[in-house]
């Protein structure tokens, strides 16, 4: 009982976070490779990727403020922290108290943020598009974001996402309209969040039509390897938070932590089949015009104040 | 219905005098004063003629000045106009009144050769980049390419568009992907583009200049490395014109062998860019789908031509490998499998709505603007221009097996595709056809330097479209100017005009559906 205490719980997903995302975007491009038709890099080239990254100097341009070198950090920072107040592994999370869904959508606004000041800081036509494009984008999703946890919080009656989980993993299993909703919603969110088919492309070299990428083109070395992880880390966080919030099932509770093995088995079984979800999306989608995102993200936000109203409604 | 020839005696009477030494015989060179090469033009213009391009050369050796030369063409006729012009004043009037492709063309013989078009609006140097000085004008005869060339200091002035929220986005010539080098610049208001100007000349490698030094044998060579994708069309388009000049005429397998290689060059690229198109809407699987049969194509002609690219495998007077009867079964088998494959992924093209949204009204150009910039190739045809040598101006032995021509109204991304997809099909049954048919005379004839001051002119219809090569036999038998115009040369402006109305994230997409050549263009 006191092996897994919830610190140490918190410390094991801290550890999963870092090092598990980059094998989930590793795996996701593995099949990505496979249903195209081609052989793939493997598993744990993305780490190879990141190691390559860190040991490479950086080169900084001229005019670069503090701003442009504390971003990798801070959204490194940031994101890490998110990881320990979701919950992925256990819902018995030290900082659950502390951070709500509000608090977790603001840590990612605040690297964002923090990004697209990045982005503008060198001066250089294409960050200051990426920026700019970055920006509309959250401005879409971020409400959308909240508007789909407000409707799983409902359930709950709680914006706690360690309460939110707990109630729909080990109280009566119901079947929710609402949350299908919500489901919907957040999925589309999420691709948007982390730069995905349909709405970015994270894999193209065409300056012109990236947004995430376009704002971190000036950075090299340990900033972007840096950057790249928190990527990384963001796509596991959004897919775990997803399985949290929809398939929780298996989720080690706060009094049954002995649990645990049970628990990351099966959300390595999940994760697998996320990766697989994801790339089916991915696969059979062009990426849509740039003034297609809003009527994407607002069809988001409408499944998610449809979940909100038939909460009201029909539960 | 006249044709070009009589209308333009008609209008210069006595003063136009015919070149008696341009070959083959159905081109002709008028010869008229130089007072007179506007209303040349404006005739050519007014019997709905399209400028092919514009050139000049440096005739000195035969103790002429500066020739300029202007081709034009309607349906199956090319005609060309010539006026000389002094070495001491080496000036000519412009024709950007009448022709728009000129504007480019008279940019690059004023950097090239020196010679001034008179009345053009834009006096900026163009291939030839501002580090160079003023002065240096390298096709010229008494350029030395040999002495080092010093840098000087100078600069492009880019078309400025000025307001609340515009700004300006260089893009290149140094891109994130493997491409060839070309600077792009946008201005722009948010993400609608105002405006796209292209400044090219990044690859320049001094191509035409170094035909002038080179046998004819490895002038072939080298114009089978002016577009390393077009090789084929390129080598064959010179030896044309070389074998028009020396009176050479190569044995009918070699001419059905030729064509068997255009074709396969065409399905090659073909399917190449079609992937290509599909990537930068991020549809990657068509990409690689269409990629490996691209490669497959490859390592095909590797084997029976001895090169991926069939590079060097079109020579003066011939061809250089022959194909066996293995061979012919093993392409013959191996189109049965392309066939099958490659309507299998065109129905995915065809049939995913996302794609469709991409490509679907993106990056319009219209029939007029096509018409008025005079392009060609599939570009001319998918905004509904109906060129297409092999049909208009047939070389051997497309006289024979006629291709089909696909013509769409659209203009669109899409169109340019479609185009592509059919005449990957249409040249899947040429080949059949031409392997059915193949002649079994030799591969290669004779060829004996051609007298000095005989002109040559060839055109060829390669994967991007209409290539015009134009020779010039020097005093001792060796080339005194090889003139190249690539489709790239004229289908560049479209790209510029095609992106109006666009947002910038929608660029590289309406680019990579022309996708021209840098090289060929730059030469």
């Amino acid at each position: 009982m006191n092996v897994f205490s919830p610190l140490f719980v918190m410390c094991l997903q801290f550890i999963a976070v870092l090092f598990a995302a980059p094998a989930f975007a590793g795996w996701v491009r593995m099949v990505k490779c496979w249903f195209q038709g081609r052989k793939s890099a493997g598993l744990f080239q993305p780490y190879r990727d990141i190691f390559k990254l860190l040991n490479k100097d950086v080169v900084l341009a001229e005019n670069a403020s503090w701003i442009f070198r504390f971003t990798p950090f801070l959204v490194f920072g940031t994101t890490v922290l998110a990881g320990v107040i979701i919950p992925i592994l256990s819902i018995d999370l030290p900082l659950s108290a502390t951070a709500d869904a509000i608090a977790l959508v603001a840590l990612f606004t605040i690297a964002r943020f923090f990004t697209a000041l990045a982005g503008l800081d060198i001066g250089t036509a294409f960050g200051g598009m990426g920026s700019s494009r970055e920006k509309t984008v959250a401005s879409m999703s971020e409400p959308a974001m909240l508007m789909a946890i407000f409707t799983v919080s409902l359930v709950s009656q709680s914006t706690s996402i360690s309460h939110m989980v707990n109630v729909i993993a080990h109280g009566e299993f119901v079947l929710r309209p609402s949350l299908a909703f919500a489901l919907l919603a957040f999925i589309l969110i999420a691709l948007a969040e982390t730069g995905r088919i349909p709405v970015d492309n994270p894999a193209t070299h065409l300056e012109l039509t990236m947004i995430h990428e376009a704002m971190i083109l000036e950075y090299s070395g340990r900033h972007l390897a840096l950057i790249e992880w928190a990527g990384m880390m963001k796509l596991f966080l959004f897919t775990t938070l997803g399985i949290a919030l929809f398939f929780p099932w298996g989720i080690a509770a706060a009094g049954d932590i002995t649990f645990l093995p049970v628990a990351i088995l099966l959300l390595l079984i999940k994760l697998f089949f996320a990766g697989i979800g994801l790339v089916l999306i991915e696969i059979g989608l062009a990426k849509m015009r740039l003034f297609r995102i809003q009527e994407f993200l607002g069809s988001a936000f409408l499944f998610a104040t449809l979940g909100l109203l038939s909460y009201f409604m029909l539960e | 219905m006249s044709t070009l020839k009589e209308t333009i005696n008609v209008t210069l009477s006595q003063d136009a005098g015919q070149d008696e030494y341009q070959y083959p015989a159905g081109v002709t060179t008028l010869i008229v004063p130089r007072d007179r090469f506007v209303e040349a033009a404006r005739v050519m213009k007014t019997s709905d003629a399209r400028l092919v391009a514009e050139w000049a050369t440096d005739e000195t050796p035969f103790g002429r000045g500066f020739g300029i030369y202007a081709c034009y063409a309607k349906g199956p006729e090319y005609l060309i106009v010539k006026t000389d012009v002094p070495v001491e004043d080496p000036v000519f009037p412009t024709l950007t009144k009448k022709f728009v492709p000129s504007y480019r063309f008279e940019r690059q013989i004023q950097s090239l050769m020196g010679v001034k078009p008179v009345g053009h609006p834009d006096g900026r140097p163009w291939i030839k980049h501002e580090d160079w000085p003023d002065d240096a004008w390298p096709l010229r005869k008494t350029f030395d390419p040999s002495i080092y060339m010093p840098r000087v200091k100078g600069e492009y002035k880019f078309i400025r568009a000025e307001g609340e929220g515009v700004y300006e986005i260089p893009v290149g010539p140094v891109h994130a992907g493997i491409i060839e080098p070309g600077h792009f610049r946008f201005q722009a208001v948010g993400e609608d583009i105002l405006n796209l100007e292209e400044k090219l000349g990044y690859v320049h490698k001094g191509i035409e200049k170094r035909f002038e030094t080179l046998s004819w044998e490895d002038g072939a060579r080298l114009a089978g490395r002016v577009s390393g994708d077009t090789t084929v069309a390129h080598s064959l388009a010179y030896c044309m014109a070389l074998e028009s000049m020396a009176g050479c005429n190569p044995p009918e397998r070699a001419l059905w062998v030729r064509a068997l290689m255009l074709e396969r060059e065409r399905i090659a690229n073909h399917l190449g860019d079609i992937g290509a198109i599909c990537n930068d809407t991020a549809f990657a699987f068509l990409l690689y789908q269409l990629s490996r049969l691209k490669e497959i194509l490859l390592r095909t002609n590797y084997k029976l031509f001895g090169h991926r690219l069939m590079m060097d495998n079109v020579i003066p007077g011939g061809v250089s490998v022959d194909i066996t009867t293995e061979g012919i079964e093993e392409i013959l088998s191996e189109l049965d499998w392309l066939s099958n494959e490659f309507e299998r992924l065109a129905i995915i093209y065809d049939e995913n709505p996302s794609l469709e949204d991409r490509v679907r009204g993106a990056g319009i150009l219209t029939p007029d603007t096509a018409r008025e910039l005079g392009v060609v190739g599939f570009v001319a045809r998918a905004s509904g221009q109906p060129l297409d040598c092999r049909i208009q101006y047939p070389f051997p032995p497309y006289d024979r097996i006629v291709p089909k021509m696909t013509v769409l109204e659209s203009g669109d991304v899409h169109a340019r595709a479609w185009v592509r997809v059919e005449e990957i099909r249409d040249s899947i049954e040429l080949i059949r056809k031409i392997l059915d048919t193949l002649p079994s005379d030799g591969i290669k004839a004779g060829l004996d330097v051609p007298a000095a001051d005989r002109k040559g002119f060839a055109v060829v219809e390669g994967w991007r479209g209409e290539i015009v090569y134009w020779t010039q036999s020097g005093p001792n038998g060796g080339t005194n100017r090889c003139m190249v115009r690539d489709p790239s040369s004229v289908n560049w402006l479209a790209i510029e005009q095609a992106i109006h109305g666009n947002i910038v994230p929608d660029f590289p997409l309406c680019n990579k559906s022309f996708n021209q050549s840098y090289s060929g263009h730059d030469l």
